[in-house]
């Protein structure tokens, strides 16, 4: 086992924050997880149903495979299929359904598509292959943005001027600030994400229960992290407090890393984002600067066409996202959609939580 | 998508770059968010990124406190703080 995880996997550790869980939790509570790696993580150890029954645990936006827009999953396609591109992304993003299409049919009918494991490589691949003009992908929350936004630096550095970035970034706190605004879901605590955290730090969430006197704790991924979390929000629930809790404090800090910040503010400026089942979010986005055009797929391929953005029918995907449903009350799920047959993106990426609900929860807990 | 995973710095190289051990798999992890990371450190590393050095002191500190909490849950009723 690896240093700092077995650790936190201790089941005796783990049934003594239960025992603690179920005496001080006294009233019926909801906390929302906005990771796709915390719906994973909970699913797969069976956190949902261990707690106690009066804790529901909600899944929200967490999935960035999932909230991308079906309109920038067919630029992608469509620039994809131009000449001479090779489009990089990483895995995750590669069987999701756009309207039409997904990379991974596009790439078995000719379009030259790789995956890699770091943005390193992709800018690589472009020094490698002159000739070619190789386009990144960029999806993901500020865990990822920093090194899309140094392997910019990178290129430019290098004089690398075959090297370009669709960006597709989104950032967190605007996502949590547009659910609370919705009030669709009444919810009782955040527990907020551990890898964008450690980018961010615990300071962007200070909104949270200063204008919505909502608990926040950002806690890691490990059973025993998770369990801290949900134990800090329900004692500050139970003490009628809200306030930003660190459970991570190995990895986070009130600051964030502040190099990595710099780099994506030096690179990126806030834009507005189209975020599947919840919509245009303003700020939530980030765009390559101006400085940095020669760079931005979305200028070098401003004129490639995309055809009409087309919703799957039935399709429950938005409502998942927002935490108003559980994957289980969608219609499909399970039955037209599952993981080798998926119809929304929630199924389809390993952090969606329809994969996850459908390959970890054993008992549904219906009714969101 | 923001998985990360610990593990130890094994060489610093050149040009920003490091060897970190990974459950025995070693590979290459750039080094420009995390400029003070040395030999031995735990870091936690995403897509070919150290993005923190592992406070390993508040490491055991969390363990030693749910360690405690545990061991308070058993006690009876009304004995908890």
């Amino acid at each position: 086992m690896v240093k700092y995880l077995s650790e936190f996997r201790d089941p005796d550790l783990a049934a003594g924050i239960l025992r603690r869980l179920a005496k001080v939790s006294t009233r019926p509570v909801s906390f929302m997880e906005v990771c796709g790696t915390h719906t994973v993580s909970i699913s797969k150890n069976g956190l949902r149903q261990a707690v106690p029954e009066n804790i529901r645990l909600l899944s929200g936006p967490g999935c960035p495979v999932c909230v991308t827009a079906n309109a920038d999953i067919d630029k992608m396609i469509a620039i994809a299929a131009q000449p001479d591109v090779i489009l990089t992304t990483f895995g995750d993003m590669i069987k999701v359904p756009g309207s039409y299409s997904s990379l991974a049919k596009e790439k078995a009918t000719g379009s030259d598509i790789r995956i890699v494991y770091s943005t390193r490589d992709a800018v690589k691949l472009a020094q490698e292959n002159p000739d070619k003009r190789v386009v990144f992908y960029g999806v993901g929350f500020e865990t990822t943005t920093p090194t899309v936004a140094m392997s910019i630096l990178d290129a430019q550095q290098k004089n690398v001027s075959n090297y370009s970035v669709l960006s597709v970034h989104k950032v967190v706190p605007p996502a949590m600030k547009a659910l609370l605004d919705l009030g669709e879901v009444t919810l009782d605590g955040f527990i907020c994400p551990g890898h964008v955290s450690v980018v961010i730090g615990t300071r962007p969430y200070e909104f949270i229960p200063r204008d919505y006197g909502i608990p926040c704790v950002v806690t890691g991924f490990e059973p025993l992290d998770i369990l801290e979390g949900i134990l800090m929000l329900v004692e500050q629930v139970e003490r009628g407090e809200a306030k930003v809790e660190n459970a991570y404090k190995r990895l986070v800090t009130t600051e964030g890393n502040e190099i990595a910040m710099e780099t994506i503010h030096k690179v990126f400026e806030p834009g507005d984002a189209d975020w599947r089942g919840i919509g245009v979010i303003p700020g939530s986005g980030l765009n390559i600067r101006e400085e940095f055009a020669d760079f931005d797929a979305a200028r070098l391929f401003a004129e490639v066409e995309v055809p009409p953005v087309k919703e799957h029918k039935g399709c429950r995907c938005g409502e998942v996202l927002r935490g108003v449903i559980y994957p289980y009350d969608c219609g499909l799920f399970g039955k037209a959609c599952v993981p080798e047959h998926p119809i929304g993106p929630c199924m389809v990426s390993g952090e969606g939580s329809c994969a996850a609900y459908y390959r970890y929860d054993e008992k549904p807990r219906t009714g969101a | 998508m923001c998985l990360g995973v610990p593990g130890k710095v094994i060489t610093v190289k050149d040009d920003w770059i490091a060897e970190v051990d990974i459950s025995g798999v070693v590979i290459d992890v750039g080094l420009q968010f995390t400029p003070e990371a040395k030999v031995g450190d735990y870091v936690l590393v995403h897509t070919g990124y150290a993005m923190h050095v592992m406070d390993e002191a508040e490491a055991m500190e969390t363990l030693k406190l749910l360690e405690e909490m545990g061991a308070a849950a058993e006690l009876p009723d009304g004995q908890i703080s």
